[in-house]
């Protein structure tokens, strides 16, 4: 066993305060403590500012105050070619992807763990929520003990080879400690505001943003019952069980986005947060991880979660052929949405997870919801 | 582990002599040149005599010596000083694409402004052609300005026969002088050149100093609004510490140019030889024949250059890989793009090493050790 002190870990550090908090802690430990800015979008705003170097001001302060070397790498054609180009077609295909999740399969514990590697590292560490356990040689991923900051659901696509050789010092202390930990030491990151939403798009209108890669086709809205309610923007620019932006104004309950016709250009609007057309009672997932590496072979019960900081709900998963995944619900749930992520758990342990390709009620696939 | 400096290009140590001159003008002259009583003049005259020294060492006037803050200002001032001062007779620019950021940004600014600009062809030697100026000349073509060594590959451009080509034209011609001076001797009594860049920090004096050479009888507009230091050509308090450190700094490349060239071109011979020996697959980057002792740009196949930078700074060594960018991160190299093209891999793989007064034998050949064992691992 190398000691700390011999051992060296690099840090992906954001210059956010999760990563400069990650950096101390394990500087603190005595680590060999690397800190490496990723960037992996160019942009620059209208004032010829552009945020990654904001960013990277940051890190530099945080790293010199640690007393750590930092560098910065380049990953934007990567991040180009494996992330943006396939959120692109998600929503091209009418779906809504997830590109933290695939960021981080990707990008963060694929291009830049060999990076670290390859610099010499023993161990990658970031600030995410969430732990890893080592149980006679293998590697468990647990959530985070800040339950209301857990970022397994974002993590699920992590392989023991990942688990292996990462650290995720924040996942068992809770977002307030780390904020303290942050003002004690004076980091410049104490008080930077967390960031929001997808990072390429930042604080910008999604919808302006995702215009600028997509022509946006306007269309009908119509209910199910093919009634014209109006006109929509562009698939694009809605998710299932969406309110905000339809417009439709008139008497009795608020009108919800309850799915879309990719093909015919129409966006399907019903009447009510619980309309029934948003209701499922399983999906079928494809391009699944199992954090174990052994994906099981027969049906097994465990929880789920459809979405970033839902409440996990009971499911039963049955193995299909080619790696696809039925997954029942005991409940039926709303809004479950075509290319989020279903993850998988088993008390505090994320089993892994996998894209939601199909949604389903009562042994039917749903084919209003795109 | 020793950390090794192998980035001389970028900036040098300070000479102690340069140093022990500056904090004498630190402690002793604090008087401003300009004034007109005796702490003004001892002043002064420590700014006449650096200007003489400056002068000097390119055989030129007194009075053509322009002291700048260094080799951004000296290229700003000289292009788009001269770009202004001439429009009236034509607003047509000659450059290349492996020049510093200081003259491309400046031309880009002037091509804001309704300037056109040209860019001479650069061959895969990283050499630009004399041949080419007369396709791209035209009768309004007011400004040429090619380095003449470039600060990547240390590839020795055609200075001479470019200005020899501009003999018989109005277009003034400017240099970035700024890797060469120091190695390469320069007579303007014999060089056709109208305009001469010479940073400081790059010759072991200090930053935020530096010369503009401009031949008597050429038009330049001011850049800076205020008073009429530098004959009107660089308003501003002069900068005397620096200055006097950079006239120290002139004194010693002028008297130990050739013994540094010597002790320069043994380390690279060194340099390239334990790599050899230590059988790393690499490739020099440009002409050898037409390389300055200083500086070579190697090419190591399979290999990303801000994996190996990290990896060399982490074993303490200090070498680039030209500019560096936005947020820190490495971007391709303009001048091994303008070489090979965008697409070559040499644009993402290649190391610039640069050498000078940190370096000994023996540092030189650890170095390339550790850059063996370094290449070994990620191979």
């Amino acid at each position: 066993m190398k000691e700390n002190k011999d051992t060296r870990v690099v840090v992906g550090m954001s210059g956010g305060v999760d990563s400069s908090v990650s950096a101390l802690l394990l500087k603190e430990q005595g680590y060999d403590v690397v800190g490496i800015f990723m960037k992996n979008w160019d942009d620059t705003d209208e004032n010829g500012v552009c945020t990654a170097t904001e960013d990277y001001e940051d890190v530099i302060h945080v790293c010199n105050q640690l007393d750590i070397p930092y560098y910065a790498v380049n990953f934007e054609k990567q991040y180009w070619d494996k992330v943006f180009t396939y959120f692109l077609d998600e929503y091209k295909a009418g779906r809504t992807p997830n590109p933290d999740v695939m960021c981080n399969k990707e990008i963060k514990f694929k291009a830049f763990l060999d990076h670290a590697l390859a610099l010499g590292a023993d161990y990658l560490a970031t600030g995410h929520y969430a732990q890893v356990r080592e149980v006679d040689g293998t590697y468990e991923m647990l959530r985070g003990v800040d339950q209301n900051k857990d970022q397994t659901y974002f993590l699920n696509q992590l392989s023991q080879e990942v688990l292996s050789k990462v650290m995720f010092p924040l996942g068992h202390i809770d977002k307030k400690e780390v904020r303290k930990i942050a003002e004690d030491h004076e980091l410049a990151t104490a008080k930077k505001k967390d960031s929001t939403g997808i990072c390429f798009i930042g604080e910008r209108n999604f919808k302006e943003f995702l215009s600028e890669y997509i022509p946006a086709q306007p269309g009908e809205m119509q209910t199910l019952d093919g009634e014209v309610k109006g006109q929509h923007d562009g698939l694009m620019y809605y998710t299932l069980g969406q309110r905000q932006g339809l417009g439709i104004g008139g008497a009795g309950e608020p009108w919800f986005v309850v799915g879309k016709n990719v093909t015919d250009n129409i966006l399907y609007v019903g009447q009510g947060y619980h309309h029934e057309a948003l209701y499922s009672d399983g999906l079928i997932a494809v391009d699944a991880n199992w954090t174990s590496n052994d994906p099981p072979l027969e049906p097994f019960e465990c929880t789920a979660k459809f979405r970033y900081r839902q409440e996990d709900s009971p499911v039963t998963v049955i193995p299909k052929e080619g790696g696809t995944y039925v997954v029942k619900f005991h409940e039926r749930e709303r809004a479950v949405t075509p290319g989020q992520a279903v993850v998988l758990y088993k008390g505090e342990v994320c089993l892994g997870g996998a894209t939601i390709d199909q949604v389903v009620k009562e042994n039917e696939s749903l084919t209003y919801v795109g | 582990m020793e950390s090794i400096y192998l980035d001389h290009a970028a900036t040098t140590p300070v000479h102690p002599q340069v140093t022990e001159a500056m904090i004498s003008v630190l402690q002793e002259t604090f008087g401003n040149p300009s004034s007109v009583h005796t702490f003004g003049r001892k002043a002064r005259k420590q700014l006449d005599d650096a200007r003489h020294t400056a002068a000097e060492s390119i055989q030129a006037k007194d009075k053509e010596i322009v002291f700048t803050s260094g080799g951004t200002e000296s290229d700003n001032l000289a292009i788009i000083g001269a770009a202004i001062a001439n429009q009236h007779k034509g607003r047509h620019i000659i450059t290349s694409k492996i020049e510093h950021h200081a003259t491309l940004h400046a031309v880009e600014h002037l091509e804001s402004l309704g300037f056109e600009v040209s860019y001479l062809p650069v061959y895969n030697d990283g050499r630009v052609k004399s041949e080419d100026v007369h396709t791209l000349l035209r009768e309004d073509t007011i400004l040429v300005t090619i380095m003449m060594v470039n600060n990547e590959t240390g590839v020795v451009q055609p200075i001479r026969e470019l200005s020899d080509a501009l003999k018989d034209h109005q277009a003034y011609f400017h240099s970035d002088i700024v890797q060469a001076y120091g190695l390469i001797s320069i007579d303007v009594r014999e060089l056709p050149v109208d305009l001469l860049t010479v940073s400081s920090h790059k010759i072991n004096g200090p930053k935020g100093g530096g010369f503009l050479y401009v031949r008597e009888g050429t038009n330049l507009n001011s850049q800076h609004f205020g008073g009429e230091q530098e004959r009107k050509r660089r308003a501003g308090t002069e900068n005397l510490p620096a200055i006097v450190g950079f006239q120290k700094a002139v004194q010693l490349a002028d008297e130990f140019r050739s013994s540094r060239r010597t002790e320069y071109a043994r380390y690279k011979q060194l340099f390239l030889e334990t790599l050899e020996k230590e059988h790393v697959d690499f490739k020099i980057n440009g002409s050898v024949e037409h390389q300055v002792e200083t500086i070579v740009n190697l090419s190591f196949p399979g290999m990303n250059v801000e994996t190996l930078l990290t990896n060399f700074d982490l074993s303490g060594l200090a070498a680039s890989s030209g500019s560096a960018c936005t947020a820190g991160s490495v971007e391709p190299s303009h001048v091994l793009s303008a070489m090979y093209g965008g697409n070559d891999p040499r644009t993402i793989n290649s190391i610039r090493f640069s050498f000078g007064m940190a370096n000994t034998e023996e540092n030189i050949v650890a170095a390339a050790k550790r850059i063996s064992q370094i290449i070994e691992r990620l191979s």
